[in-house]
C-alpha cells in the first residue's frame, strides 16, 4: 500500500466530502433522471438548426456549388474557414486527455471525459466542409485508394490535401477508440445500478461486459497510456498537415513556414476556449461545480493565455517577415489584410486573439466564472476571423488584378455553417444526458490523494521532514514488496 | 471455464485489500480474480500478475501499419502508375511521412484496441458474471474458487478474519457468454437458491 500524498500547495481537484459511492452517485443520477426543461429547449433548438443545415446542404448539392459565393479568386471561402476552424477546437480533447496524460497533471482527470467527447463531435463537423465542397459529393470515394475500373488510377499521395484525408480520418478513429475505451467501466458501472430494464440492456452492450478483474484494469492502463503516446504526435500531425494545405501552396500569405507550429497553438487555443465554453454551463446545469472546479478553469485559462501569445507573436512575424522578405506580393499581402477591404476581419482577430486573452494574467479575472465564460467565446469569434484572414484575405486579390473580387457569403453558405452547430450541440445534449460527463473510475482513482476531505486528513505527513517522509514511503513500499514475496 | 463454486469476499477500502490479497497468498489459496471500481496502483504486483504486454503488440501493429503505407505508395507511384507532378521524383520518400506516420498510428491504435478487447474477453453482447453489484461502484470484490483443496467452511471463515465487509458463497460461471443483461440465465436463478 502506497502512501498517498500530495502537497498542500495544490488545491484540491474534488471539493467537498467525497466517498467513492458520493462520487458514483453525483455524477451518474443526472443519467439516471429525466433532464430538466432547459435541456429539452437546447436540444429542440440545435435539432432546428440541424435541419436548417441539412436544407442549406442539400440545395447547394442539388444546384451546384454555384449557390455559394465562392468565385474566381476566393475558391475556399466560409467553407474552409469553417473546416479548420472546427477541426482547430477539436484538438483540445486529444491534448487534454493524451498530451496532459503524458505530463501527469491530475486536473486534466475532471475534465478530459466531455473535452474527449467535444474533440469528437468537432471532428466530425470539420469533416462534413470539405466533402460538401466537392460539389459532386457522390464522387466523393475518389479520395480513397481503392481499386477501380479508371486505370487504376490512384489519389495523388504527395499532395497535402490527401494527407489530410489521412490525418483527420486518423484522428477521428484514435480520438474515439480513446474515449470509448475509457467509458467501459463508468457504462458497467451505470449497468450495475441500473434499476429499469431498458438502462440494464442498453448499457450492457455499451459496456462490452466489462467487470473490472485485475488483469483488465492493468491491461487499460497499458492502452492509455501507449494511445496517448501515440495521439501526442497526432494530435500535433493534424493541425500541421491542416496548415500544409496553405502553406505548401505559393500564395502570398500562405507560402510560409512559420504555419505549422502557429496553426497548432491557435488550435489548442480555440480548443481550450471551447472546452471552457462547454464546461461552464454543463458543470452548472447538472451540479457538478466540485468536480469542474475554479481550479480546473483557471488551469485552462492559463493555457489559453500561454497559447493566445503564442499565436500572437506568430502574427507579428509573418508581419516582420513579409517586410524583411522585400517580396512585394507578400508585402502587399499584408498591406491589404491590414488597411484593404477587409480590414475589420483583420483587426477583429486582432484583438480578440491578442489583446483581450492578456487579461488572464490577472488570477482575478482567471477565477472569475461568467468572464472566463465571455473569454471563451470572444477567443472563438477570434479565431474565425483568424482562419477567414488567412483564407479570404490572401486570395481575393490575385495575382491579375482583373479578377480582383470581394466575397461574400450567400444564405446555403451562412445555412451550412449554422447547421454544424446544430450536429454539434445534437450531439453534446445527447452526451451529457446520457453519458458520463465526467470519468467516474479516474475520479475515485485520484480521490484519495486530491480530493478535499482526504487531503485535510494529510496534516501530518505535510508536517513531515523530507527524511521522515523517505523513511516512511520506504516502509509503505516494503510493504508491497512483502506481498509479492510472501507467495 | 464452466460452472464453480466461489467464496467471494467484499472491501470497502484498498487498504484493508492489501492485506488481505497478501494474507490469502501467503496461505496457499489460489485467488480466482479481484474486482475493482478502478485502476487500483499495486494490486497487479500484490496478486503476482505479470506484466501486460499489450505494448509489443501495438509496436508489431504499427510496423505493419508502416511497412503498408511505403509498401504501398511506392508501388503505385514506381511501379503501378507512375505520374510526373512537375518533374519531381517518383520515388518522393519525404512526401510519404505525413501518410506513413498517420497509417502507423492507425494501424497500432485499431490493433491494440482490439487486441484489448480479445484479452479481456469483452465485445457488445458479451455476459459475464458479476459477482458483487456495488464492484464497479464502490466495494473491491475478490473472488476464490472452491473445489477439494479449499473447502468452502475454510475459506469463508478465513476471509472473514481479513476484515472482508461481506462473504459469501456464488455458484457462477467463471467466462463469458452471449447474453442479455436484463435477463437471468437458468443457472444464475438456481445460485441464488
Amino acid at each position: 500500500m502506497h502512501i498517498k500524498y500530495e502537497s498542500f500547495v495544490r488545491e484540491p481537484l474534488v471539493d467537498g466530502n467525497k466517498t467513492y459511492h458520493q462520487v458514483s452517485e453525483d455524477i451518474i443520477r443526472p443519467i439516471e433522471g429525466k433532464p430538466g426543461r432547459m435541456w429539452y429547449v437546447g436540444f429542440f433548438f440545435s435539432i432546428i438548426l440541424l435541419c436548417f443545415g441539412i436544407f442549406s446542404v442539400s440545395w447547394a448539392v442539388y444546384w451546384g456549388l454555384g449557390t455559394w459565393g465562392v468565385n474566381r479568386t476566393v475558391g475556399w471561402g466560409w467553407d474552409i474557414t469553417n473546416f479548420v476552424w472546427w477541426i482547430g477546437i477539436g484538438h483540445a480533447g486529444t491534448l487534454i486527455s493524451a498530451i496532459l496524460l503524458l505530463f501527469r497533471q491530475g486536473w486534466r482527470t475532471g475534465v478530459n471525459r466531455a473535452a474527449e467527447a467535444m474533440t469528437i463531435f468537432a471532428v466530425m463537423c470539420a469533416g462534413q466542409f470539405p466533402i460538401w465542397h466537392m460539389g459532386r459529393v457522390w464522387d466523393g470515394f475518389w479520395v480513397l485508394p481503392l481499386p477501380n475500373s479508371r486505370g487504376p488510377l490512384w489519389p495523388n499521395f504527395d499532395s497535402p490535401l490527401l494527407w489530410d484525408v489521412f490525418a483527420i480520418s486518423t484522428y477521428f478513429t484514435v480520438s474515439l477508440l480513446f474515449w470509448y475505451s475509457g467509458l467501459l467501466p463508468d457504462f458497467a458501472l451505470i449497468r450495475d445500478r441500473a434499476k429499469t430494464k431498458l438502462r440494464k440492456m442498453l448499457y450492457g452492450i455499451a459496456s462490452f461486459g466489462w467487470t473490472g478483474h485485475a488483469k483488465s484494469w492493468q491491461r487499460m492502463e497499458m492502452l492509455a497510456l501507449v494511445l496517448a503516446g501515440l495521439s501526442t504526435p497526432l494530435v500535433l500531425s493534424v493541425h500541421t498537415i491542416v496548415s500544409f494545405d496553405f502553406a505548401t501552396s505559393v500564395i502570398p500569405g500562405w507560402h510560409t513556414t512559420i504555419f505549422p507550429p502557429y496553426f497548432v497553438a491557435g488550435a489548442v487555443f480555440s480548443g481550450f476556449a471551447m472546452v471552457n465554453t462547454l464546461l461552464v454551463l454543463t458543470r452548472k446545469i447538472l451540479h457538478l461545480e466540485e468536480y469542474i472546479t475554479i481550479g480546473h478553469l483557471e488551469a485552462m485559462n492559463k493555457i489559453i493565455v500561454l497559447t493566445g501569445s503564442i499565436v500572437g507573436v506568430a502574427y507579428l512575424t509573418e508581419l516582420f517577415i513579409s517586410w524583411y522578405s522585400q517580396s512585394w506580393g507578400e508585402m502587399a499581402a499584408f498591406q491589404w489584410r491590414i488597411m484593404g477591404p477587409y480590414w475589420w476581419s483583420y483587426w477583429a482577430m486582432m484583438t480578440c486573439n491578442v489583446v483581450s486573452p492578456q487579461l488572464f494574467w490577472f488570477k482575478k479575472l482567471r477565477r472569475n466564472v461568467p468572464f472566463t465564460f465571455v473569454m471563451s467565446i470572444v477567443v472563438n469569434i477570434g479565431m474565425w476571423f483568424e482562419r477567414f484572414v488567412i483564407i479570404v484575405t490572401s486570395t481575393y486579390r490575385d495575382w491579375v488584378p482583373g479578377s480582383w473580387a470581394y466575397y461574400s457569403p450567400t444564405w446555403p453558405e451562412v445555412g451550412f455553417y449554422l447547421g454544424t452547430f446544430g450536429l454539434f450541440f445534437t450531439c453534446y445534449f445527447l452526451f451529457a444526458k446520457y453519458f458520463p460527463v465526467i470519468a467516474v473510475a479516474e475520479i475515485k482513482f485520484i480521490l484519495k490523494t486530491s480530493g478535499d476531505n482526504y487531503k485535510r486528513g494529510h496534516e501530518k505527513i505535510d508536517a513531515m521532514t523530507p527524511e521522515e517522509l523517505t523513511h516512511a514511503i520506504h516502509e509503505s513500499h516494503e510493504d508491497a514488496h512483502d506481498a509479492v514475496l510472501a507467495h | 471455464m464452466g460452472i464453480k463454486k466461489f467464496a467471494v469476499a467484499a472491501y470497502d477500502d484498498e487498504a484493508v485489500l492489501f492485506p488481505a490479497v497478501k494474507k490469502v497468498r501467503r496461505n496457499g489459496y489460489k485467488i480466482h480474480d479481484v474486482y475493482t471500481p478502478f485502476a487500483v496502483h499495486g494490486l497487479d504486483e500484490a496478486m503476482g500478475l505479470k506484466e501486460s504486454d499489450l505494448h509489443i503488440a501495438g509496436f508489431i501493429y504499427g510496423l505493419c501499419g508502416t511497412s503498408t503505407a511505403v509498401g504501398f505508395i511506392s508501388w503505385i507511384f514506381t511501379s503501378d502508375w507512375p505520374i510526373n507532378y512537375g518533374g519531381k521524383p517518383h520515388f518522393a520518400l519525404p512526401a510519404w511521412i505525413p501518410i506513413t506516420f498517420e497509417l502507423t498510428v492507425l494501424f497500432a491504435a485499431v490493433g491494440m484496441t482490439l487486441t484489448f478487447c480479445y484479452l479481456n474477453q469483452i465485445m457488445p453482447g458479451v455476459k459475464k458474471h458479476v459477482f458483487h453489484p456495488r464492484q464497479s461502484d464502490d466495494l473491491f470484490v475478490m473472488a476464490i474458487e472452491i473445489n477439494a483443496h479449499t473447502p468452502e467452511a475454510e475459506v469463508t471463515a478465513f476471509l472473514r478474519e481479513t476484515g472482508a465487509k461481506e462473504v459469501n458463497v456464488q455458484v457462477a460461471e467463471s467466462g463469458w457468454w452471449y447474453g442479455r443483461w436484463d435477463k437471468k440465465e437458468p443457472y444464475e436463478l438456481l445460485a441464488t437458491v
